[in-house]
């Protein structure tokens, strides 16, 4: 029998729904539904968690990840700098931090920190406390990544923008901070925003340092809650609330991005 | 129009013997040449024929090789210079615009007088608005540069930099990246200006403006001044064979 392409498309389309709707059927006549309701939404441990689960661990998550960020941000932006410096040494000096806590896991700084600095220096404690060490951990980590961002977004700035603002009697370090500086965060504005996400989900990789009561996040929280009541429901919790920290964030980057391609 | 200058009898700018290398590529093969005050001198040349190395050495945008620089009469090419100094009262008009984009028309007129002059917000305010009008732009003062059109922008630029209240002007290629029906109103700001007296020098391929407005005009190529005279006489009845050439092929 003989289909025009068009038809066969069709056709073919039709199929694929089919198949579709098949296995979805299955699934749901064959799965158990009540071990599935035990295992990952128990409504007791659900309730159990509300509202410690936001006040304490959604909250701290947000607040390690956004200092983490704001550090980094500092720390990315000082290293750019660095690596656009024309003095030699600070160049070397940038790239070799960059290309080290790049290089190495996130979970490695984060061990050294919290355990292998105390080991060094015995007696000496990272300002600040818990905050004070996670901050830290998470800004050498994302502002390593950060500062190849920023040192690409100063120099997609165009070479005119130093030059106008130098022969209106600028300095160099007056032009970069009024007029080349705010013209690259726009440019990556996008990337950062997905670098907060990254940092996001690592501020979970912290429950290694122990986290306890007040200062637990929303990882740690989810694993103890698992272990308290013997179900998975904690984590899925857990799971679904970085979502409500990535996801809007995710939107805001793709539009962020569409007004970008927009604006060219 | 006569306020006291520095020194007055020194010329605006006075280029000494300049030389300026990029690695191996020699631009500038020594260049000798002044401006007086309240001088218009247009510029011209085949493209690659070092003009716009020449200009943006004039502010030290780029730093020469060997040779001296004097604006009216102090040696800008001293080491010991404020640079920063030295080039707030020289303003610069490019190619390309070179509007800051992330800031209004305003702020883009006021930003250096506050920043570098250290004028107050009020001052620096009234004396941007007094430039807009003056390029027909009063109303502009709001918008953003990408809002605005190419020949507009331009004129945005020569208020900014007539904004620092300069003592000269340097202009490269101020009309050739503009819609043929938009280089006239830049031209006209440019003519206005130098009836009031401003020093120019102008990089430019508009002979008609240089002819009616120069009074030097300068034929550069491969890096020397060719020849120099009356834009009339340039123009009209070039001496070299290289101004003829390049002369036929533009006019």
């Amino acid at each position: 029998m003989a289909m025009s392409p068009r038809k066969r498309a069709q056709v073919f389309r039709l199929v694929q729904y089919a198949v579709l709707v098949v296995g979805l059927v299955v699934v749901v006549l064959v799965l158990d539904w009540g071990t599935i309701r035990r295992a990952f939404f128990r409504t007791d441990v659900i309730a159990e968690m509300f509202p410690d689960v936001i006040t304490t661990a959604l909250k701290n998550t947000i607040i390690y990840s956004i200092s983490g960020f704001t550090f980094g941000l500092i720390l990315g932006l000082v290293l750019a700098l660095m690596r656009l410096s024309s003095v030699g040494p600070y160049r070397w000096m940038a790239t070799a931090f960059i290309e080290f806590f790049r290089g190495i896991p996130a979970l490695v700084v984060f061990i050294a920190l919290a355990f292998g600095v105390p080991l060094a220096f015995p007696g000496r404690v990272i300002p600040g406390g818990i905050l004070g060490t996670v901050t830290l951990a998470l800004g050498i980590v994302g502002g390593a990544y950060m500062a190849e961002t920023i040192r690409a977004g100063i120099q997609a700035v165009p070479k005119g923008q130093m030059e106008a603002a130098r022969s209106l009697g600028m300095s160099h370090s007056r032009a970069m901070i009024s007029i080349v500086i705010p013209q690259a965060f726009r440019i990556i504005l996008p990337p950062l925003t997905n670098e907060l996400i990254l940092l996001t989900k690592d501020s979970s990789l912290m429950y290694i340092i122990g986290l306890a009561g007040a200062d637990r996040e929303l990882t740690k929280y989810g694993r103890e809650t698992m272990n308290t009541f013997n179900s998975m429901t904690g984590l899925i919790i857990v799971g679904l609330l970085y979502l409500v920290i990535t996801v809007p964030l995710s939107i805001v980057v793709r539009r962020l991005e569409a007004k970008a391609e927009k604006a060219r | 129009m006569t306020e006291p200058r520095l020194e007055h009898s020194a010329p605006a700018i006075d280029v000494q013997d300049l030389h300026k290398s990029f690695g191996e590529n020699e631009v500038l093969k020594g260049i000798d040449f002044h401006v007086d005050q309240g001088q218009v001198v247009c510029v011209i040349g085949p493209s690659g024929s070092g003009k716009s190395t020449l200009l943006k050495c004039v502010n030290l945008l780029e730093q020469p090789t060997s040779g001296r620089i004097f604006v009216e009469g102090i040696e800008i090419t001293d080491p010991d210079i404020d640079v920063d100094k030295v080039r707030s009262r020289i303003g610069m008009v490019f190619q390309q615009f070179n509007l800051f984009p992330h800031l209004t028309v305003l702020r883009n007129l006021t930003i250096a007088q506050q920043r570098v002059r250290g004028r107050g917000k009020a001052e620096a305010v009234e004396i941007a608005r007094r430039n807009l009008v003056k390029v027909g732009l009063a109303e502009r003062e709001d918008a953003y540069p990408a809002h605005l059109s190419g020949g507009q922008q331009q004129r945005v630029a020569i208020a900014r930099a007539l904004s620092m209240e300069p003592d000269m002007m340097l202009f490269d290629e101020p009309t050739s990246a503009l819609d043929p029906e938009l280089v006239g109103d830049v031209l006209d700001v440019m003519k206005d200006l130098a009836s009031e007296g401003m020093t120019m020098m102008v990089v430019t391929h508009e002979m008609g403006f240089a002819r009616e407005v120069g009074d030097k005009l300068v034929f550069m190529d491969d890096g020397v001044i060719v020849e120099e005279g009356l834009p009339a006489d340039v123009l009209s009845h070039p001496q070299h064979e290289r101004t003829k050439s390049f002369l036929s092929k533009v006019l």
